[in-house]
C-alpha cells in the first residue's frame, strides 16, 4: 500500500495504460467475435468445432502465446494486444452463440412470419434478446484481459504488469503488492459495472 | 385490402433428407373471406401446408397464388407482410410490450407512429382488451388467453389479405379456447379476411369452419362443408374422424356452431 500512497500518479497512469491495452482489445475482439458467435448459432453443425478451436486457443498458456507473439511483433503495445484480442474469442464468441440459440424460436418464427428480413429479425427480435448474455460474455472476458494484460508489463512495459516485474526485477515487494491491488481494482470495478449493464439489459429483454 | 383468393396446384413439399413427402400433390382452392379449416393428425402437413402460402417452407414442386399471382413471383418478405400469422406458441416478442407487439406488422410498413398507435388501440379493443392497461403491457405478464389475444391483433393489424392460423388455440384451457374462438368468428366475418386455419381438433373444426379439409398422409382425404363431411364422409377415415353420422355428435356440432355465433 506504502507504494501506491507515495506514488499515486504513476500508478493512475500505468492504470489508464492498462485500460487503454483492455478496451482497445475488447472492441476489436468484439469485431471478430459477433461474427463468429453468429456462424456458431447459425450453423449448429460446425458449432463445436469453431467453438471447440476457440476454446484450444484460449489453453494456450498466455506467457507462451506472448512469446510467440514477440517473435512476430517485437516488444511493446501490438503483441499484447493481439494475445487479448485472441484469448477473448472464446468467451465472447461462446457467449454471443448462446445468446443468439436461447431466444425463443417461436419469436423468431413469428418475426419471420411477420415479415421481417432476416437482418430485422437479428437486429430487432435475437440481439436485443441476447443481449444480458453477450454482456455476461464481454464481462468474463474483461476480468480475464485485465489479468492476462498484467505480462505487458513484461513484454510491452504497458500496464499495471509494469510495477509487478519492475518490483521482481528490482526486489521491491512494495511495487508488486501495488500492482496486483490496482489490478484487483480495476478487476473488481470492471466486474461491477458489467454486471449492471447485465442487469439492465435483462429488464429491457 | 379484399380478401385473397389462395389457390393450390398441385402442391408437394418435402423436406430435406425425409423419406416421404409432408404434402403430396395438393390441390384447393379457396374464395376470398372464407374460414377453411385444415384438420388431421399431427404428421398430416397440414402445418406444412399452411406454411407454403407465407413461404415459410419452400415448394418441391406445384405452385400457389394468391389472387391468381404466383407467390414465387413475390418478395417473401414483402409477402408475409401482407398476410397474418398466428402460431400456437404466440411467438410474442419478450423485448417488446404489447403496442410494439401489434404494432410490429404496420411499423416494417413504415406507417406514421400516430397511425400505428391508433391502430393499436383498435385492435386490442377489438380483441377484447383495455389498451388504457395492457398497451405497456410485457408478454411475460399476460396469461395464455390475454396473450394469445395480443398474437391475434398483432396478425392483423396491417389489414392482410389472408390470415394464417397454425392451432393457435391448443395452448390455452378449454374456457379460454371457447371464448378465443367466439372472438375469433366475429373478427374474421367483421374483417372478411381469407382464413387457413390449422386444427388436429374435430370440436374446434366444426366449430368454426366455413369448409373444412381433411388431411391424411400428405394428401387431402375430403373438402367439403363441416356436415357434409358428416352426413357423407368420402372414406372410412373421414367417418371415423368426424363421428360420421353419429345423432349426439350431429346435434353438438349443430349446437356449439349456433352457440359460438350467437350474440
Amino acid at each position: 500500500m506504502s507504494y501506491l500512497i507515495a506514488h499515486p500518479l504513476r500508478v493512475a497512469v500505468l492504470a489508464a495504460g492498462h485500460l487503454e491495452v483492455v478496451g482497445l482489445a475488447l472492441a476489436v475482439a468484439l469485431a471478430f467475435a459477433v461474427p463468429l458467435g453468429l456462424v456458431a448459432a447459425r450453423r449448429p453443425r460446425i458449432a463445436p468445432w469453431l467453438l471447440g478451436a476457440l476454446g484450444a486457443i484460449y489453453t494456450i498458456p498466455s506467457l507462451a502465446l506472448l512469446a510467440v507473439l514477440v517473435q512476430t511483433f517485437g516488444l511493446g503495445f501490438a503483441p499484447v494486444f493481439v494475445a487479448l484480442v485472441v484469448y477473448a474469442q472464446f468467451m465472447l464468441a461462446r457467449n454471443v452463440a448462446a445468446g443468439i440459440t436461447g431466444v425463443d424460436a417461436a419469436q423468431v418464427n413469428a418475426a419471420r412470419g411477420a415479415g421481417m428480413s432476416p437482418a430485422q429479425v437479428l437486429l430487432r427480435v435475437e440481439l436485443p434478446q441476447a443481449l444480458p448474455v453477450l454482456i455476461g460474455g464481454v464481462r468474463i472476458a474483461t476480468i480475464a484481459m485485465i489479468s492476462i494484460a498484467t505480462l505487458g508489463g513484461y513484454v510491452g512495459g504497458i500496464g499495471l504488469g509494469v510495477l509487478i516485474f519492475n518490483g521482481l526485477t528490482l526486489h521491491q515487494p512494495a511495487m508488486i503488492v501495488a500492482g496486483s491491488i490496482a489490478t484487483c481494482a480495476l478487476a473488481i470495478a470492471a466486474d461491477a459495472l458489467l454486471r449492471l449493464a447485465e442487469r439492465a439489459a435483462a429488464v429491457s429483454s | 385490402m379484399n380478401p385473397a383468393a389462395i389457390a393450390f396446384e398441385r402442391v408437394t413439399v418435402r423436406y430435406p433428407g425425409a423419406a416421404r413427402n409432408a404434402v403430396d400433390g395438393v390441390s384447393l382452392k379457396l374464395v376470398g373471406g372464407e374460414l377453411v379449416v385444415l384438420l388431421g393428425p399431427s404428421g398430416c402437413g397440414k402445418s406444412t401446408l399452411l406454411r407454403t402460402v407465407n413461404r415459410l417452407v419452400p415448394l418441391s414442386a406445384g405452385k400457389v397464388t394468391l389472387d391468381g399471382t404466383d407467390l414465387a413471383e413475390l418478395d417473401p418478405v414483402e409477402l408475409r407482410r401482407s398476410i397474418g400469422y398466428v402460431i400456437q406458441a404466440v411467438g410474442l416478442f419478450a423485448n417488446m410490450n404489447v403496442a410494439q407487439n401489434v404494432g410490429i406488422v404496420p411499423s416494417l410498413l413504415r406507417w406514421n407512429a400516430g397511425a400505428v398507435g391508433e391502430r393499436v388501440d383498435e385492435l386490442l379493443r377489438l380483441v377484447g382488451l383495455d389498451p388504457a392497461t395492457y398497451r405497456a403491457r410485457r408478454p411475460n405478464e399476460l396469461s395464455g388467453g390475454e396473450a394469445q389475444r395480443v398474437g391475434v391483433a398483432r396478425a392483423i393489424a396491417a389489414r392482410p389479405r389472408a390470415l394464417l392460423m397454425d392451432e393457435p388455440f391448443g395452448a390455452v384451457d378449454v374456457v379460454v379456447r371457447t371464448a378465443l374462438q367466439r372472438e375469433l368468428i366475429r373478427i374474421v366475418s367483421e374483417l372478411q379476411t381469407t382464413t387457413l386455419f390449422v386444427t388436429h381438433d374435430v370440436d374446434e373444426a366444426f366449430r368454426l369452419a366455413d369448409r373444412i379439409v381433411v388431411m391424411r398422409d400428405g394428401r387431402i382425404e375430403q373438402v367439403g362443408e363441416p356436415f357434409e363431411l358428416f352426413e357423407g364422409p368420402a372414406t372410412p377415415y373421414v367417418r371415423d374422424l368426424v363421428h360420421g353420422g353419429d345423432e349426439v355428435y350431429r346435434r353438438y356440432y349443430l349446437r356449439t356452431r349456433e352457440l359460438l355465433r350467437a350474440t
